[in-house]
This record gives C-alpha cells, sequence and structure tokens, in this order.
C-alpha cells in the first residue's frame, strides 16, 4: 500500500476558548417520550464532565447523539465545531467512544480488535500499529495482546474498549457507564487510567449514577432526571450549593420507629429525608446534630455521621436516590 | 479542513476505497482466523449433494431417461446446486449474522460509533457475502469440472451468476434481519422461504416438472431466475434474451433490498 504516515496531532479546528459540545434546549424523543427534555450543556476543552443521574435519566440518549449515533429531535446541538446532522461522519472520525455495552469482537485476539477497528478509521496499518503498542501499554494489556478477548475480565475489556476509542487520537472522549459492573479493584484502576488521560488534554465526557464516580473524576458536571437537567456545577460546589455539610443517618428497626421519630427530628433540622429505614436528617455540624437527636431521646437502631456527597444532592433535589 | 490537510489526507489513503471496504476487511479478518468452522457448510456440504445426487441418482435417470434437456443429470444439477447452495449459505449469513451483529456481538454498533454510516455496515455486510460467495463457488466450480459437470467455458460465468443471486438473498435478509429483535423467525423464514425455494426453482430437476398450477409459482423465486442463468451457461446453451431477463430480475431486486437494506439499518443503529 502505498500509505504516507499520519501528520501526528492535527490541528485543532476549534479555537481553543470555544466550548467542544455546545447543546441548547436539546430534546430525543422516541414517540412521543421525551428521553431527553431540552436541556443545555456546554463542555470545555481539556475538562472531565459527567452526566449523573439514575436509570433512565437520559444520559445515554444525550451520550448517543453526542456521539452521532442518534439524530437530534429538537434544539441545537454542535460538537468540535460542526453539525451532527450534516457532518456525522467527520465528528465521529474525531471522537472516542466506549459504549456501556462491550462491543469487542471477542472471537478475535486483543491486538487484531485495535487492528480493525483503526481500519475503521482508514488509519494505515503502520500507523495503527504504533499506536496499539503504545495504548496497550496504556491500559496495561500488553502482555495479553495476543489472547483471545472473550476470556479477559469486565475489567480488562473495558480497558480494550478504551484503548480502542483512542486509536484515532480523539479530542474527545465518549464514556457511557465506564465502570458500571466492574469490582471495586477493576474501577479504581479505571478511574486513574483516566486521570492520566485528562491529564495528557483528553477531553473526557462520561455518564454515571455513581456519585463517588462522578465526585473522583468529574470537573464539572450536570445531574439530570426525568430527561431534564436539575443541576449543574463542580461536585464540591454542588454539594456547597444544594446540602448541608454534614449529614446524620439513622437507621430504624421497624418502619413505625421512623414514622414516630419523623416530627421531632423536624424540629432539629431543617432538612429531613426518610429513604426507606433510614433517615437522613441534614446539618452543618454533624456531631452536635447527632447529640441532640440522642438526647431529644430517640432511639435509633444506629447513627452514623458523614460529610454529604452528590447522592445527598440528588436526593434533595428530586426526593428520590440514585438507584432507585 | 484546510487545502493542505485534505490533500495529505487523500495522498494518506492511496488507492481510494469505498469506505464499506472497511467492513470487509474485518469480515476477511475473521474468516482468516475462523474459517475452518465455516468449512463443512460451505464446501464440503454441497460437494456431497453433488455426489449423492449427481453421480447417484444421476446414474439411475441417465440410464432410464437419457439424462435431463439434453445434458447428463449431473450436467444438469451442478448449476442448480452451486446458485441454491450460495443462496442458502447467503441467508445463513445474513440473518444470523445480521442479528449478531446487532445484538449478540453488536460490533455494527462499534461500527456505526467511528466514520462509517450504518450505509456502509450494510454495504460491507453484503459485499463480504458475495466476496465469500465468490470464494466457494469457485471450488464448487472447479471439482464439479474435475467430475465432468461443466460442459462450456461460458460456464465460468456460472460463477457471477451465483455471486449475484447470494447478494440478491444476502441484501434482502440483511434488511429484513435488521428489523427483528430476536432470532425466533429466522428458522421459520429458512424452513418456509429458503428450504422451498432451495427445492422448488428448478435446482434438482425442470419446473416443467411440477403440476401446471405450481409452474408458474416456481417463477416467482428469484432462485428460479439465478439457476436459470446458470444452467445456460455450465451447458453452453447461452439464450442471451433469456440472460438478459435473468440478470434484469436479479438487479432490480438486489436494488430494492438495497434501499429497504439501507434504511433498517439505519433505524436499527442509529435511532
Amino acid at each position: 500500500m502505498s500509505e504516507v504516515p499520519l501528520p501526528e496531532v492535527p490541528l485543532p479546528e476549534v479555537p481553543l476558548s470555544e466550548p467542544l459540545i455546545v447543546a441548547r434546549k436539546l430534546v430525543k424523543k422516541f414517540g412521543d417520550f421525551a428521553a431527553v427534555d431540552g436541556i443545555d450543556v456546554e463542555v470545555r476543552r481539556g475538562e472531565v464532565f459527567g452526566f449523573l443521574g439514575p436509570n433512565g435519566a437520559g444520559k445515554s440518549s444525550t451520550m448517543r447523539m453526542i456521539g452521532c449515533v442518534s439524530p437530534v429531535s429538537g434544539g441545537e446541538l454542535r460538537i468540535l465545531g460542526m453539525d451532527p446532522r450534516t457532518q456525522g461522519a467527520e465528528i465521529r472520525a474525531r471522537l472516542g467512544s466506549v459504549p456501556q455495552e462491550d462491543n469487542l469482537d471477542t472471537e478475535l485476539s486483543v491486538w487484531d480488535n485495535l487492528a480493525i477497528y483503526g481500519r475503521y478509521f482508514g488509519l494505515p496499518r503502520d500507523v495503527i500499529k504504533e499506536r496499539a503498542e503504545q495504548l496497550l501499554d496504556f491500559v496495561q494489556l500488553s502482555d495479553r495482546r495476543k489472547d483471545r478477548v472473550e476470556p479477559l475480565s469486565g475489567g480488562m475489556k473495558r480497558r480494550l474498549t478504551i484503548a480502542r476509542g483512542l486509536l484515532n487520537q480523539p479530542e474527545l472522549l465518549l464514556l457511557d457507564e465506564p465502570t458500571t459492573g466492574l469490582d471495586p479493584q477493576a474501577r479504581h484502576l479505571l478511574w486513574e487510567r483516566l486521570y492520566q488521560l485528562k491529564l495528557s488534554g483528553v477531553t473526557l465526557v462520561l455518564t454515571t449514577h455513581y456519585m463517588d464516580e462522578a465526585e473522583q473524576l468529574c470537573d464539572r458536571l450536570v445531574i439530570m432526571d426525568q430527561g431534564r437537567i436539575v443541576a449543574e456545577g463542580s461536585p464540591r460546589g454542588l454539594i456547597d450549593q444544594h446540602a448541608t455539610r454534614d449529614v446524620v443517618e439513622l437507621k430504624f428497626a421497624t418502619m413505625d420507629e421512623r414514622e414516630n421519630s419523623l416530627e421531632r427530628l423536624h424540629r432539629l433540622s431543617s432538612r429531613v429525608e426518610p429513604v426507606a429505614e433510614r433517615v437522613l436528617v441534614y446539618s452543618d455540624d454533624g456531631d452536635a446534630t447527632a447529640a441532640a437527636v440522642s438526647e431529644s431521646g430517640i432511639e435509633p437502631a444506629s447513627i452514623l455521621v458523614r460529610r454529604s456527597t452528590l447522592e445527598d444532592v440528588f436526593l434533595i433535589l428530586t426526593g428520590r436516590t440514585l438507584d432507585e | 479542513m484546510t487545502d493542505l490537510a485534505a490533500e495529505l489526507d487523500a495522498a494518506r489513503r492511496g488507492p481510494r476505497l469505498p469506505t464499506f471496504a472497511r467492513v470487509v476487511e474485518r469480515e476477511l479478518r475473521l474468516f482468516s482466523k475462523l474459517w475452518r468452522g465455516t468449512l463443512f457448510s460451505t464446501f464440503v456440504n454441497p460437494i456431497l449433494f453433488l455426489l449423492a445426487m449427481g453421480v447417484g441418482v444421476g446414474g439411475i435417470i441417465d440410464d432410464r431417461r437419457g439424462g435431463v434437456g439434453g445434458v447428463t443429470y449431473l450436467a444438469f444439477i451442478v448449476p442448480g446446486i452451486m446458485v441454491a447452495s450460495s443462496m442458502q449459505a447467503a441467508a445463513g449469513d445474513s440473518l444470523w449474522g445480521v442479528m449478531a451483529g446487532v445484538k449478540w456481538m453488536r460490533h455494527f454498533h462499534a461500527m456505526a460509533a467511528t466514520p462509517l454510516s450504518p450505509a456502509d455496515v450494510f454495504a460491507g455486510k453484503v459485499a463480504w457475502t458475495a466476496t465469500r460467495i465468490a470464494l466457494s463457488s469457485s471450488v464448487f466450480f472447479l471439482i464439479a469440472t474435475v467430475f465432468g459437470g461443466i460442459s462450456s467455458p461460458l460456464g465460468l460465468l456460472a460463477i457471477p451468476t451465483a455471486v449475484l443471486t447470494a447478494a440478491t438473498f444476502a441484501a434482502a435478509l440483511s434488511a429484513y434481519a435488521a428489523t427483528q429483535d430476536t432470532e425466533v423467525n429466522f428458522s421459520l423464514v429458512f424452513r418456509l422461504g429458503v428450504i422451498p425455494l432451495f427445492l422448488f426453482s428448478g435446482t434438482f430437476f425442470p419446473i416443467s416438472q411440477l403440476p401446471d398450477w405450481a409452474e408458474p409459482l416456481s417463477r416467482l423465486s428469484p432462485l428460479f431466475y439465478g439457476v436459470e442463468l446458470a444452467r445456460m451457461f455450465t451447458t453452453g446453451q447461452p439464450q442471451w434474451g433469456l440472460a438478459l431477463i435473468d440478470v434484469t430480475v436479479l438487479i432490480v431486486l438486489l436494488a430494492v433490498s438495497w434501499r429497504f437494506g439501507t434504511r433498517s439499518f439505519t433505524r436499527r443503529l442509529a435511532a
């Protein structure tokens, strides 16, 4: 083949100060149902941006529109300065995509998976070879290159999918629920790799329904619920803005005991959220509130004081938990 | 893109292949690893058919009736088996193969996330099936020649005929398969569609042997036109007017299926 090597890093066509993704009143409809119901989003170069929300919040539908594999039903969407309606292929050529459900060629080897995927982008073979070497190193799969994909662990498969998504040296990497179904160790390894990617300048956009993932990774995020954005900000900023510093978690032996305590708890805090057999009491001084609970004669089975998380923000904003 | 970048881009691609060729490339790589698994159904089965029917049954027929339509029974069924088994292989590839792509393995979704479009995925899938049939029908052609089943050098044209017929079925059945959520209907399509076509499209006997009411039904079968076309080549009895009709029927069906396929793949992969 008379193929000339690629020029290494292509010059960014989007001015450095411009956002890589701009969505205005973006809508995705399936029949009459609006999976995404008019959201505004801006993702800037170099940041890790998250969509946090429970299943069915419209995160994946949003992600599929951004990935140009799902047509926009309404509103405006621009990605890397281009219009997905008319320039889908050009946009996809410059995106990396890590889907929620693995779609590797499981009967083939780790290496062949990268070789094949690189060709989908029309990359010359020698370029694919060079990048695949580096990427396998990066995702720590170099010693598995000849192995078939099928028997690999979930974490390894996900790392291979990430390597695959980086073959075209994308400016923007999309990750849909990147650690769903992985064990804690595999999740931490993945987070660490994603953090390295961010440091190398790749812009990451991810969806998750894990608040710890959002807190660990995201510079900025939006919280989605029922197709809409209910809050936007940095993880810390969202907690400061919508929750108190601490939460006192009371666990009751029976629902009756929980019910009986609610009225007294409301006297101790302006924000009290019953969740299943627990009651969350929001407070800027958790220890003091815990002491006050004991003094008031309430006798929960257990009592725990902790810092507020994004989970609490979601609960406060929607009245529901993320895994409901 | 700047002019310079566009030029570099064009130069780097070298000889310009259509983008769907990248899908064919994936299938080729897979095939180069897994071809042994397909050996029996695509190569050995048709040859067993050729031996049992052509040589075994053919011996009786030739003794009693002096062949069929002026040629030995073997010569009569060689084009039939060649084109019909090509159709059958294409059908299997397209029904279960497409379900694997959209649901079981999901590699079609992986493709659709790259610059490839759903139309490329469809085109690549059909093009690969055609490629595979070109290979298998060539092997069959060689073996049939050894057994004396090919009477004319024109017979070589039976290979593109098998490929065209297979592509038509591949396009139609891929288009259909992409609309299905599960594979439950596929064995029905095989039993009520593919197998009857295999048997009653002039494959093993002239359709004039059928009852009067059934003969026109055979002409509804796309396979009939492929077999008729291939047979006039392998027996060295071309009727060019009829050949033109056969080719036209197959190409029109292919073109219509292609439109449906592009649409159903787009609906499935880019909803």
